[in-house]
């Protein structure tokens, strides 16, 4: 049912209208799970979705083609192809951070390969988790779809079946259930997962649009989002230059009082309130450092001058508070990042260019931004995932429908023309060897295979 | 079993020191392994043969060197291509950042071999990981002891002996090794190990590359020419004493073409083996006295229609025929990997299908049939790794074809650049400028209309947008742009991000 295109499209343009209908409803759910403002969420949950399902709906007739490859001597007249077959049964588990986006992009590219998916949102986000319960069976068809919700061990439950594939968006630990659970079916899995992204600043940069940049990527949804930059990295000048260019960007973006701003959000939960509160002792407040618990407020927060033994520094961030570690130069911040697991992302502040790439290529990362902060996620033509502890696979675009298709090697060859397969059959001969060996051999450039 | 550690550390060092990166390293260390093959080719096939009785010659040479050669001189051609960053498809927002996605090395490899092609199955993954620039622990299969000596012997003599190390062992040996941490596990092997080796790399959230078994079907349509299929069938059924993960491993067919099917088979076995198939120096035997008795156990209460033959001192067992199977007996029941084929009838290609979507994905699948329509409508309608229509085993020999399985036949694929991108981490690289800051002005809070109206227009894809509709755009890009601009930024600032703006436009264009 889930296999012609028709099919596909027809489930994809209904994600599109829930989009549209519910815009507003996704906007309050989200501003009461986590108060996010109504700018980030529409940006986030809203357009970029919007972007990752056109992108598909653009495509989609190109990507389920069959791919034809380059064939050998011996299989010039058979037809060689890659067929991108369904998996079957998908199980997509979102975090609460984008609770949206990060199921729908998935299930973009689910649907578009063809499988039928389950769908986990995340029961911290309730407000979202309510939203998508409910209404998601409007838009898509019941039989092929269906949204489970639940706390920990009706997905422990869940995960006992066996799924064709699993897309898991959170944490490190949890990846690490899941992968477990997935081996006892040998189910391939998908791990979006996180760490800390460190921002590496250099001595010679454009001090107010660094500021700009780190802010903005730093606060945004009151910094809950993996790809925030985790911890800055530079120079004790440095570090002096930017306090005041970043006090400057707060006030530019939230006014005097951020709690007052309409554009800065709250700690999704009691839990990840308190734990980002223990980590106000790291390090000097040097900006913010104001709490409010009965909002989940923080204020947006710079830590000076922090320790790599601060608790900042032992678990990501995951909030409104950047700590900024001081380093003696380029190679040591190089050091520094290598001596921890590798991080989804990486970024480099420079005006030149040639430190930006020695950051690039002397580190190992999920993705790579340099001089800015999250934008390489926005692009639906870049692979996203991690690597190591950050994660394994990766998505958007034409890599989610990668993702959820099996790449079956296809070869349909002659019937006819079976004296050219005399060589391969016994009783062996080295004269047969000889002629096997020039025909499926592949010859270094230079000498020429044609018979 | 400190060894280990040590062993993994060492590598994990070598790899940190950056001296495997380089692609004229990985070059030099490819045609040493070139070379080693070369050189040693009378070394491989001897061992081969003690270890499966393959010939010392045509057989092994075809099926296992062969392969490797061809892997090595493909990857020696392609890696500049391979390794190179691939530019990107940008947004208006970043047509004037750099966008691509560079490949490199995941760290430290662990492959796992099986027995029935030492050689190849420990060779192939190898040159594909040496090719992205890893460091490979190789870990030959402890069944083929003949294989696995050699290779510990032979690595360390061409290749850096920091950076690729071979383990031998057995069992524990093995569970010890996945205990340490790797960055990826190329494991061939059977289904039940695959869970093992995936829960291990579950802990330390490694991936992998998981190429398992299973019953690969073979249906034969009845409007199809059955003496050259079943010449096929016998060729990839009976090569390494059925020993092979994509032997075609039963037969589907009407019950009114299973005799012919039969004689057919018996035919082309006497003209590839002769009339004593056992004095025939091209058939091989199986691999030890566990898998002989596995085997022989299939035979019970069966109707055998040729063969079934076997001598337990030599562990030979002749290629064998069984007709009417029925789908519950024990043969039906797990991968056979031995000369024996069983043919299950059935009256339609529906039923066929359905006995196939039936049970679980197979590694490879086959189809017979001089109607083109119906060899299409079984690979729609069925899953397998692999499908080769009208043959049998060919497509692992186009290293174009990913080749892995799907579902318990496993996960992930390599061959030719497959194997280069399994072993690749693919880095998604985004460089901006730090000018130009005015564009980047309408993401900043605070939030307003105007902002998302703006946001819209920059990052919306339109649905089906048209060339002409592009130029508009980018025309209204620039106009808007510089609107902005106005409107937020200073006029002089203006005057300076201007001609970027239009660099941006024509670049556009």
């Amino acid at each position: 049912k889930t296999r012609p295109m028709e099919y596909r499209v027809a489930q994809l343009e209904a994600l599109g209208r829930f989009l549209d209908d519910k815009k507003q409803e996704i906007l309050e759910a989200t501003e009461l799970d986590m108060g996010k403002p109504s700018f980030e969420a529409f940006f986030s949950e809203i357009l970029l979705c919007k972007n990752e399902l056109n992108v598909t709906l653009n495509n989609l007739c190109q990507w389920m083609k069959d791919e034809h490859v380059d064939k050998n001597l011996v299989m010039q007249l058979d037809s060689a192809f890659i067929r991108k077959d369904p998996y079957g049964v998908v199980l997509i588990i979102a975090p609460w951070n984008y609770p949206i986006h990060l199921f729908l992009v998935p299930l973009i590219g689910a649907i578009a390969a063809g499988n039928c998916a389950i769908i986990k949102p995340s029961e911290i986000s309730k407000n979202t988790e309510r939203l998508i319960a409910e209404t998601l069976s409007c838009y898509l068809d019941s039989d092929c779809f269906a949204v489970v919700t639940g706390g920990v061990p009706e997905t422990t439950r869940l995960l006992e079946n066996k799924f064709d594939y699993i897309f898991f968006t959170g944490s490190p630990p949890v990846g690490r259930i899941i992968m477990t659970a997935a081996a006892k079916h040998l189910t391939p899995v998908t791990l979006e997962l996180g760490g800390k992204n460190p921002c590496y600043v250099s001595d010679t940069c454009d001090v107010t649009n660094v500021a700009r940049r780190v802010a903005w990527g730093r606060f945004f949804n009151a910094g809950q989002t993996c790809i925030a930059p985790d911890y800055l990295l530079c120079t004790i000048e440095m570090q002096e230059k930017l306090m005041p260019a970043l006090r400057e960007a707060i006030t530019e973006f939230f006014g005097p009082n951020p709690r007052e701003s309409p554009d800065f959000g709250r700690i999704v939960s009691d839990k990840q309130f308190q734990r980002l509160r223990a980590l106000l002792g790291s390090g000097r407040v040097a900006i913010g450092g104001q709490t409010d618990e009965a909002e989940r407020y923080i204020a947006p927060t710079v830590l000076a001058d922090v320790l790599p033994s601060d608790p900042a520094m032992q678990e990501e961030v995951f909030g409104p508070i950047l700590p900024i570690v001081v380093i003696a130069n380029m190679d040591e911040a190089i050091d520094f990042i290598n001596a921890r697991p590798r991080p989804l992302a990486v970024y480099a502040f420079s005006c030149d260019s040639k430190i930006v790439n020695q950051v690039l290529e002397r580190t190992s990362s999920g993705g790579f931004c340099g001089n800015d902060t999250l934008m390489h996620a926005s692009l639906t033509s870049l692979p996203f995932g991690g690597i190591g502890n950050s994660g394994l696979g990766k998505y958007h675009g034409k890599f989610t429908f990668d993702t959820f298709s099996h790449h079956r090697g296809c070869l349909h060859r002659n019937m006819g023309l079976e004296a050219l397969n005399a060589p391969r059959y016994p009783p062996y001969t080295q004269q047969k060897l000889g002629l096997l060996t020039s025909a499926f051999e592949v010859k270094r450039r230079g000498t020429c295979t044609l018979l | 079993m400190e060894r280990m550690q040590q062993v993994v550390g060492r590598a994990r060092a070598a790899f940190r020191s950056g001296r495997s990166r380089p692609l004229e390293f990985r070059m030099q260390q490819l045609k040493a392994l070139e070379r080693m093959v070369q050189e040693k080719e009378k070394e491989i096939l001897a061992a081969l043969k003690a270890d499966l009785n393959k010939v010392c010659g045509p057989n092994a040479y075809s099926h296992e060197i062969l392969g490797v050669l061809g892997e090595l001189a493909l990857t020696m051609e392609k890696l500049p291509s391979w390794a190179a960053p691939q530019a990107v498809k940008k947004n208006l927002l970043t047509m004037r950042d750099e966008a691509y996605i560079g490949y490199e090395p995941l760290g430290v490899v662990l492959v796992i071999g099986a027995w029935n092609y030492p050689f190849v199955l420990v060779m192939q993954p190898l040159i594909g990981a040496i090719a992205a620039g890893n460091a490979v622990v190789v870990k030959p299969s402890e069944v083929s002891e003949n294989t696995a000596r050699l290779v510990a012997e032979l690595l360390p003599q061409y290749l850096d002996k920091e950076l690729y190390p071979v383990v031998t062992g057995g069992v524990p040996e093995t569970t010890e090794l996945l205990t340490q941490r790797f960055d990826h596990i190329l494991y061939t092997g059977n289904t039940a190990v695959g869970k093992i080796v995936m829960a291990a790399a579950a802990k330390h959230l490694t991936p992998v590359t998981l190429e398992l078994g299973g019953k690969s079907p073979c249906y034969i349509d009845k409007d199809c020419d059955l003496a050259v299929a079943c010449r096929r069938i016998t060729w990839g059924k009976y090569m390494n004493c059925g020993q092979t993960c994509i032997a075609p491993d039963y037969i589907l067919c009407d019950p009114s073409i299973q005799s012919k099917v039969v004689e057919n088979i018996k035919a082309t076995l006497k003209e590839f083996y002769g009339e004593d198939v056992k004095s025939s120096p091209d058939y091989e035997r199986i691999v030890n006295q566990r898998h002989f008795k596995r085997v022989k156990s299939l035979l019970e209460g069966q109707k055998i229609a040729y063969g079934g033959e076997t001598d337990e001192a030599s562990c030979f067992i002749a290629p064998t025929i069984l007709t009417d199977v029925s789908p519950e007996s024990k043969v039906m029941e797990e991968e056979i990997f031995g000369p024996v084929l069983p043919i299950v009838t059935v009256r339609s290609v529906d039923e066929a299908i359905e006995f196939i979507n039936g049970r679980e994905k197979p590694l490879a699948l086959y189809v017979f049939s001089n109607n083109k329509q119906l060899i299409k409508r079984v690979i729609s309608e069925t899953s397998s790794g692999g499908v080769t229509g009208n043959d049998v085993i060919m497509h692992f020999f186009l290293s174009t074809l990913p080749f892995g399985g799907v579902g318990h036949s496993g996960m992930g694929a390599y061959h030719g650049k497959h194997s280069f991108e399994t072993f690749s981490h693919r880095r998604a690289c985004l460089i901006k400028d730090l000018k130009m800051e005015s564009t980047n002005k309408m993401r900043y809070p605070p939030g307003s209309q105007k902002k998302v109206d703006w946001a819209k227009f920059f990052l919306l894809k339109r649905f089906n947008k048209a060339r002409i509709g592009l130029f508009v755009l980018a025309l209204l890009g620039v106009v808007a742009a510089v609107m902005i601009k106005v409107s937020f930024g200073s006029l002089l600032q203006c005057m300076s991000d201007l001609p970027d703006l239009f660099f941006a436009t024509a670049a556009l264009l």
